[in-house]
C-alpha cells in the first residue's frame, strides 16, 4: 500500500507541534499498514475489524484526549489528527474510537463517581472493556428532549425500561452508557429534559440485551445495535451522579462533533488523492483526464474545499484548547466538513468513472459512510437549526 | 546493563531526492525526515531486551543535525529511556569513519553492554558507521543479525545471521556491537501515550568541545572519504505495451522483442 502523503495546500504542517506531527504520522502509517489492508474486505462483508482493537489499545487511542487513568492527555490538535488519520481510513473505525473515548470515557470522565472512573477508564484505555453510548431512541432521534426511556427509583437502586436504537458498538460494549428520565426523583417532573440521568448498564445484566442492525448500506464496517432494557434493574452505582438533565449528553456529544469535524477531513483528503491520482493516470482522448479543464475544475474545488475544512477545524482545536470553543462553533465544523467530505467523496467518485463504484476503490465507502455520518451527533439540518438560533436568538426547532 | 540503539534519521522512501546547487549534497527542503527502518529495529530489539532484563536501560544515541531530534524522540516514544545527541556544525558533511569517532567519543567513559543498530541507513547505504565504531571502541561486532538472544547472565549472546544458502550462528562476548537486519522483529508503533511523555525523558546534547574531539577528528577534515559529486539515477525507460490483434500476434512480438532488442532471450 503506497505511503499517503497527506495534502497541505497551506502548509499547515508549519502550525503543528513537533509532537502533533509525529502523533499524526504515527497513526497514518498505522492506517496505512494495517487500516487499508482489510478495511475493503470487512466492508463488503459487513464485519468490525476487531483484530484491530488490541492494535488500537497498543497505539493508545482511546480516551487519547483525557488525562490520567492511562490515557495518553493529546491536546486538541492532536486528538483531532488522531480522527482525521483514523477516518481517513474508514469512518466506522473513527466513529468505534469516537464512540469508546469521546463519548462512554468522556461521560464518566466528565460526570462518574472516582469508583466509577477508577473500575471503567483503566480498561477502556486499554481497549479491554468497551463502551457504547444510548441517546437516540426509536421514536426520539434529533428531539432527544423527548426521550421515553424511564428509570425508577427503588430501595436498592433503578428499575430501567426502554429501547435505545442506532447505538454504535452496541452489543460489542462492555458497558452502555444508557440515557433515561427518573420518573420518581422528588422536586422534578419526571417526562421533563431535566429528568435524563447517565446510567452505566453492564452487559449480561437481566432485562439488558443488544441486538444487531442489518441491512445497512453505509458504515458496514461499524456495529450498530438496538439495546433492549426490559425491567433492567441497576444498582445505585449505576448512576453518574453529575450528570443532570439534557445538557449532560449534549455534552458529551460536543466532544464526538469535535472528533467528526476532523475525522471527516480525513475521509475528504482520502478521497481527493485517490482522483488526483486516477486523474493523473487515467488515458482518454489520448491525454490523462485531469488535462480537461472540467476535472481540473473539479479537483481544484475539491482542494479549496479540504483547505477550508482544515482552517476550520484548527482554529477550533486553538479555542478548544483555551476552553472557548462554543458549541455552535463545534457544530458548524461538524456540519461543514462532513458536508465537504461528502461533495469531495461524490466527485472522486464521478472522476473514477465506472472504476469508482467498485470496492477496490475508497471513493465509493467513504461516501457511503459519511451519509451516516451527515446524520448522527445532530443531522445537518439539526446543527443548520443551532446556528440559526445563535444567530437570531430564536429557536427553530419545534 | 546498559543498552544503546544507534539512530540517524533519512529521508523517508517515498521522498523525491533531489540534488541541491552544490552537487555533493542533496536538496533537503520538501524532504519527510524519518528514522531509518533498520534502526528501527534496533530501537525495538533493545526494548526488547529491557522487558526482560528489569535493571536495562536503553540509550538512543544519534549523531545528526538539529532535526534529527525528532528521531530520537521517537525511539524515546517507542520506549527508550533517554537520549543522547550528539551534533556540532563541524559534523557536516563528514563521513562515516569520523561520524563514529564522534560516537566512539560520546560513549567515552560511559558503562556500555551492548550496541545495537540497523545494518545500514537506507540514504547513503555505506555499512560504515557500526563497524568502524566497534573498531574505535575494541568491541566484537556481528552483522545482519536475524535473531539475537542474550544469555540470563547478560554477559554473552547468540546471534542468528542469514548467509549465502544457510543460516549463522554466531556466540559473541558482551559487550558487542550487533547491527539488526529485516525480520529480527516487528517494530512497534510508537504509542501516543509515549509520544507525549518522549520530550519528558533526559536528552543529553554533546557539542564538539563537550566530547573532547579537535575539528581535525571530525567533519571532512576528519573523513577519509570525501563525496565529490552526486547523479541521479538514469531515467527508468517507459513501458513498452504491445497490443496486437489477437493473443498470438502478441505473444509473437513479445518474444521477437525479447530476443532482437532486449537480446536475453
Ligand atoms: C450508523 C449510525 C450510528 C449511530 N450511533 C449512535 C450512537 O452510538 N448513539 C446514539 O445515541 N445515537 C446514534 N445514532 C443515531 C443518530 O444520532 C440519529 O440517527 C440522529 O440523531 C437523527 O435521528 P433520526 O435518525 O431519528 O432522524 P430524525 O430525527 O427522525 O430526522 C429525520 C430528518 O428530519 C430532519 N428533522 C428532524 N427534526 C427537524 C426539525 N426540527 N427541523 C428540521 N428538520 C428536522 C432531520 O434533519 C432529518 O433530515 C446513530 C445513527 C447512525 C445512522
Amino acid at each position: 500500500m503506497p505511503q499517503f502523503k497527506g495534502v497541505d495546500f497551506y502548509g499547515l504542517d508549519g502550525l503543528l507541534s513537533d509532537e502533533e506531527r509525529m502523533v499524526r504520522d504515527t497513526v497514518r502509517e498505522w492506517v496505512d499498514d494495517r487500516v487499508l489492508p482489510v478495511i475493503g474486505q470487512h466492508y463488503r462483508e459487513g464485519t468490525f475489524p476487531s483484530e484491530l482493537i488490541p492494535e488500537l489499545s497498543r497505539l493508545g487511542a482511546f480516551g487519547s484526549n483525557l488525562r490520567g487513568y492511562g490515557c495518553a492527555g493529546l491536546g486538541s490538535v492532536a486528538y483531532g489528527l488522531l480522527m482525521q488519520e483514523l477516518e481517513r481510513g474508514d469512518s466506522g473505525l473513527r466513529s468505534f474510537v469516537s464512540v469508546q473515548g469521546a463519548l462512554a470515557m468522556y461521560a464518566m470522565d466528565a460526570f462518574g463517581t472516582d469508583a466509577q472512573k477508577e473500575r471503567w477508564l483503566p480498561p477502556m484505555a486499554r481497549g479491554e472493556k468497551l463502551g457504547c453510548f444510548g441517546l437516540t431512541e426509536p421514536d426520539f432521534g434529533s428531539n432527544p428532549a423527548g426521550l421515553a426511556t424511564r428509570a425508577r427509583k427503588t430501595s436498592q437502586g433503578y428499575v430501567i425500561q426502554g429501547n435505545k436504537m442506532w447505538i454504535t458498538s452496541g452489543s460489542l460494549a462492555d458497558v452502555a452508557v444508557v440515557w433515561a428520565k427518573i420518573e420518581n426523583d422528588p422536586g422534578v417532573e419526571g417526562a421533563s429534559p431535566d429528568a435524563i440521568r447517565g446510567f452505566l448498564v453492564e452487559k449480561g445484566v437481566p432485562g439488558f440485551s443488544a441486538q444487531d442492525i442489518h441491512g445497512k448500506l453505509s458504515l458496514r464496517a461499524s456495529v450498530t445495535s438496538e439495546l433492549l432494557l426490559d425491567h433492567c434493574e441497576v444498582g445505585e452505582d449505576a448512576l453518574l451522579p453529575a450528570a443532570r438533565g439534557l445538557k449532560a449528553p449534549l455534552r458529551c456529544l460536543n466532544q464526538a462533533r469535535y472528533g467528526i469535524a476532523w475525522g471527516a477531513v480525513g475521509a475528504a483528503m482520502a478521497c481527493y488523492e485517490e482522483a488526483r491520482q486516477y486523474a493523473a493516470s487515467r488515458i482518454q482522448f489520448g491525454r490523462p483526464i485531469g488535462s480537461f479543464q472540467l476535472v481540473q475544475k473539479k479537483l481544484a474545488e475539491m482542494l479549496t474545499e479540504i483547505t477550508k475544512a482544515q482552517l476550520l477545524v484548527l482554529r477550533l482545536a486553538q479555542l478548544k484548547d483555551q476552553g472557548q470553543a462554543r458549541h455552535p462553533q463545534i457544530s458548524m465544523a461538524k456540519m461543514n466538513n462532513v458536508e465537504t467530505a461528502l461533495g469531495v467523496a461524490r466527485t472522486a467518485r464521478d472522476i473514477l468513472g465506472a472504476a469508482g463504484i467498485l470496492d477496490e476503490c475508497q471513493c465509493f465507502r467513504h461516501l457511503c459512510n459519511l451519509e451516516s455520518v451527515k446524520t448522527y451527533e445532530g443531522t445537518h439540518d439539526i446543527h443548520l437549526l443551532i446556528l440559526g438560533e445563535e444567530i437570531t436568538g430564536i429557536p427553530a426547532f419545534a | 546493563m546498559e543498552i544503546f540503539a544507534l539512530v540517524k534519521q533519512v529521508p523517508d522512501s517515498v521522498s523525491e531526492i533531489r540534488i541541491s546547487s552544490d552537487p555533493r549534497r542533496t536538496e533537503e527542503a520538501g524532504i519527510k525526515f524519518v528514522m531509518n527502518p533498520f534502526d528501527e529495529f534496533a530501537v525495538e530489539e533493545a526494548i526488547r531486551i529491557k522487558e526482560r532484563f528489569v535493571d536495562a536501560r536503553v540509550t538512543a544515541l544519534c549523531c545528526g543535525p538539529e532535526r534529527a531530534v525528532e528521531s530520537i524522540r521517537m525511539a524515546l516514544a517507542m520506549g527508550a529511556d533517554r537520549g543522547l545527541h550528539a551534533w556540532d556544525p563541524a559534523f557536516q558533511d563528514q563521513d562515516g569513519i569520523a561520524t563514529a569517532r564522534v560516537l566512539a567519543a560520546a560513549l567515552k567513559g560511559r558503562a556500555v553492554d551492548l550496541i545495537l543498530a540497523g545494518k545500514h541507513a537506507i540514504d547513503d547505504v555505506n555499512h560504515t558507521v557500526p563497524s568502524a565504531l566497534a573498531e574505535f571502541l575494541g568491541l566484537p561486532q556481528v552483522n545482519g543479525v536475524t535473531r539475537l538472544e542474550l544469555a540470563a547472565d547478560g554477559k554473552s549472546a547468540t546471534a542468528r545471521r542469514r548467509i549465502e544458502g544457510g543460516e549463522e550462528i554466531v556466540d559473541v562476548l558482551l559487550p558487542a556491537v550487533i547491527t539488526c537486519e529485516k525480520g529480527i522483529n516487528d517494530p512497534r508503533y510508537p504509542s501516543l501515550p509515549g509520544l507525549m511523555k518522549a520530550k519528558k525523558k533526559e536528552l543529553e546534547r554533546l557539542t564538539l568541545a563537550q566530547l573532547g574531539l579537535a575539528t581535525s577528528d571530525v567533519g571532512l577534515e576528519g573523513s577519509p572519504t570525501r563525496v565529490t559529486r552526486l547523479s541521479p539515477p538514469p531515467p527508468r525507460s517507459q513501458a513498452k505495451i504491445i497490443a496486437r490483434p489477437t493473443l498470438e500476434e502478441s505473444v509473437a512480438e513479445l518474444v521477437r522483442l525479447l530476443q532482437e532488442e532486449a537480446k536475453v532471450l
